[in-house]
């Protein structure tokens, strides 16, 4: 489903290129891990494929069920079935958690032609789901991420994605920051949207993640391409050893 | 789109259908009726007929021409930034109204031209008496909401007149409250913004032609939200509303003021007076949402908005409370002010301020802290968009007399772009060493990263500054009536339509 071929992209402001030729392929119901050293440009291709501002793809393309994601704007494509767990949600003064999950949710259904949830329809559904997530209803009401520890900003992201219930879920770092009880409940919270068909795309540093949500994949990102992809054993390789034995081996 | 200019009633409607769609300024349509007028410019036989044409006594008249002997010595003042074309007072019509207004005036709203009641259907306002604005869902009980119809230079009709006057409760334009209270106009008018209080407010002494009247006896909560809503129609014309308000003794209000205007090619001119009397333990809580046409893209056309309001609590825990938000006009002009003479009296001023394209806003208030104890509270949101401008101009004055006066003001902005400009300009004197003054300030810039975010999540970026903004606003709009609020925040969305991307 989600097809991306020799992705090369650099700064809009400055000469510098981040992703020099990133290939992937994921497909319908697979979970795939991209683990690799700070700065190897995991992060720049999760806002890539979501259209952030200020990069620019000089060659290579990404699909997503053979659309083409570069030619859209960021809320098309959030449209067409593309999710980003922020690796630093952003915070939203003065707007409630849970007005900005209805507005999220109605602006998709209404760009693919779908009914908008009534309010009632709307709070019961967001009510079960941050119930599972351990989201209490403070936290539906204040402001978006305001005030949020770190741990509380993640699960926020998990309750969006879960409501939003999109086809390729990329989740950045999601597990950064969380203590081991919430990592649990995130896990959980991504495996209960597995059904099969909706991907994923796991960022992290920690193969304690993937104990709990198995990747079919995994990947290993350095200077921006992937150099080594293989089964769930990478990442423990890459958790006893380090990042310099595949490195050197690809060197 | 924006030249177009409505002739008669099925163009002027196929023009709002397609504003609506579009989003835009909604309210731009005309209503094709027989107007009225009196000679064009302005002289002592204008105010005279102005003055007859309402039936006044004769005080009332002499008042009027003081004004206007007083007027024609001052100068326009120039010290606000704001920067528009000089206005010619000779090429204004300083009355207008519907024939159908004229002669018989209708005795009750059965009897008001359908299209005049059509004109207030189409902009959303409820003149049967039904409970609630349009557009709202969910009534929390029964609210109702009685209004008052300001069309050009006369009151089209005021609802709920019997349920009121149950109550006790006073309110009618201020034309028929000069036939029908004429004492208590008389004591009241000219008390908190007298005569010659500025050029703009000693314009409107002279020429004022209607406005609303409110009378809340000694202890009575008003049974139901009392709102006027000003609706400017015929070209070339100036509106000088006229409000007076006085809350008895542990009496209490919520009144809320509306306005809207045709979309023209010529910058119309708008002077209104609003004075409210609030004396012991009494509260007025006083909301406007101002949505006069702003002009197009290029600064063509729109209102000229001067206003002078002013609320004066002279009983000891008088309590005054103004919201506003601006979002039309071409140009605005306005300083609702709190006199803390009573004391334990509080003041307290919300406000949203959007200007877009080439707007300018020149607006705040003014706290002058009389009495002991004394509180007041600001809250002032600027946002600038386009090659707007936007000043918050305050003052907060402690006089000898105000110990242990507490003010606290705070005055964001939010910039969207890099053409436009926010201004900050608070004055402040202190002059009780037991009073105390708080001043924050802040200016920021609508964070891409925020935008990002909501578009991530299947916003488009229209939908995404609208609720950014709706947020960084948000104390403001909590500080409206529920009808109003909902109103306001879908304004703030259309007022910024264009302003991204
Ligand atoms: N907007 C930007 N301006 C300047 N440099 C940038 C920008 N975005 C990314 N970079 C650089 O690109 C490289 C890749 O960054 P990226 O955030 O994608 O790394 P990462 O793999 O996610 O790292 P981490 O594991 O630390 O999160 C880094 O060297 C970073 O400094
Ligand atoms: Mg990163």
């Amino acid at each position: 489903m989600l097809s991306i071929k020799n992705l090369q992209v650099g700064l809009e402001e400055e000469d510098k290129q981040i992703l020099k030729g990133i290939n992937l392929e994921i497909g319908e119901g697979e979970v795939h891990a991209i683990m690799g050293p700070n700065g190897s440009g995991k992060s720049t291709t999760s806002y890539v494929l979501a259209g952030k501002d200020g990069y620019k793809v000089t060659a290579g393309s990404a699909e997503l069920y053979g659309n083409d994601l570069l030619d859209m704007n960021p809320e098309e494509r959030a449209a067409a079935g593309l999710f980003l767990a922020f690796q630093y949600p952003v915070e939203i003064p003065g707007v409630g958690n849970m007005t900005f999950l209805r507005t999220a949710v109605n602006a998709q259904r209404k760009a693919r032609g779908e009914e908008e949830l009534s309010a009632g329809q709307f709070l019961k559904i967001v009510r079960e789901k941050a119930k599972s997530l351990k989201i209490d209803a403070d936290m539906l009401k204040r402001p978006v991420n305001v005030g949020f520890s770190g741990g509380e900003k993640k699960r926020n992201e998990i309750l969006q994605m879960a409501m939003l219930e999109p086809k390729m879920c990329v989740l950045d770092e999601t597990d950064s920051g969380l203590d081991v009880d919430a990592m649990k409940l995130v896990a959980e919270g991504v495996n209960a949207l597995r059904d099969g068909k909706r991907s994923f795309l796991v960022i992290t540093h920690y193969q304690r993640l993937l104990d709990h949500i198995k990747p079919d994949v995994v990947h290993i990102m350095a200077d921006g391409r992937i150099i080594k992809s293989g089964g769930p054993e990478l990442a423990l390789e890459v958790e006893e050893n380090g990042y310099a034995d595949i490195l050197a081996e690809v060197a | 789109m924006t030249d177009m200019i409505a002739k008669d009633g099925v163009e002027a409607e196929t023009v709002a259908a397609v504003k609506s769609l579009s989003g835009k300024y909604k309210y731009g349509f005309s209503t094709d009726v027989e107007i009225e007028y009196a000679p064009l410019g302005l002289n002592e036989n204008i105010v005279r007929l102005i003055s007859d044409k309402n039936e006044e006594p004769e005080w009332m008249l002499e008042w009027r021409l003081q004004a206007f002997e007083r007027w024609k010595q001052m100068k326009e003042p120039e010290w606000a930034m704001v920067d528009y074309p000089k206005i010619n007072f000779q090429d204004i019509y300083y009355y207008a109204r519907p024939k159908s207004m004229s002669e018989e005036k209708p005795k009750s709203l059965d009897d008001v031209d359908p299209k005049l009641l059509e004109t207030y259907a189409k902009l959303g306002i409820p003149l049967k008496e039904q409970a609630l604005l349009a557009g709202v869902e969910a009534p929390e009980g029964e609210r109702k909401v009685a209004v008052d119809a300001v069309f050009d230079s006369v009151s089209v009709g005021t609802t709920f007149q019997k349920e009121l006057k149950q109550a006790g409760v006073i309110f009618m334009s201020i034309s028929e409250a000069l036939k029908e209270h004429p004492e208590l106009v008389k004591k009241y008018i000219g008390s908190v913004v007298p005569q010659s209080d500025n050029f703009y407010a000693t314009l409107n002494s002279a020429v004022f032609s209607d406005g609303s009247f409110v009378y809340i006896p000694e202890g009575v909560k008003c049974p139901m939200e009392l709102s006027t809503y000003f609706r400017i129609n015929a070209e070339n014309t100036g509106q000088f509303e006229r409000t007076l308000i006085i809350a008895e003794k542990g009496s209490s209000v919520s009144y809320l003021e509306g306005c809207t205007a045709p979309q023209r090619d010529v910058a119309q001119l708008h002077a209104a007076v609003v004075e409210l009397v609030i004396l012991e333990d009494a509260e007025i809580k006083y909301s406007t949402v101002q949505n006069w046409y702003p002009g197009d893209e290029n600064g063509k056309g729109g209102i000229y908005n001067f206003v002078t309001k002013r609320a004066d609590c002279r009983g000891d825990r008088a309590k005054v409370m103004w919201t506003q938000v601006e979002t039309g006009s071409a140009v605005t002009w306005k300083y609702p002010s709190c006199i803390l003479r009573g004391d334990y009296s509080q003041g307290e001023f919300y406000s949203i301020a959007i200007a877009n394209n080439m707007q300018q806003a020149d607006t705040g208030t003014k706290m002058i802290h009389l009495g002991k104890n004394t509180k007041s509270r600001i809250v002032s949101k600027g946002i600038s968009a386009g090659k707007a401008q936007n000043t918050y101009r305050g003052l907060v004055s402690m006089h000898p007399k105000a110990s242990n006066a507490r003010n606290y003001t705070q005055c964001d902005s939010l910039l969207i772009g890099d053409k436009c400009g926010a201004h900050t300009v608070p004055y402040i004197e202190v002059k009780n060493n037991t009073a105390r003054v708080e001043h924050e300030a802040t200016t920021s810039k609508v964070d891409d990263d925020q935008l990002f975010y909501c578009r991530q999540r299947g916003m488009d970026e229209e939908e995404a500054v609208a609720l950014v903004v709706n947020g960084f606003c948000k104390e403001v709009l909590q500080a409206l009536p529920m009808e109003f609020a909902m109103e306001a925040q879908a304004l703030v969305a259309i007022s910024l339509e264009g302003s991204v991307g």
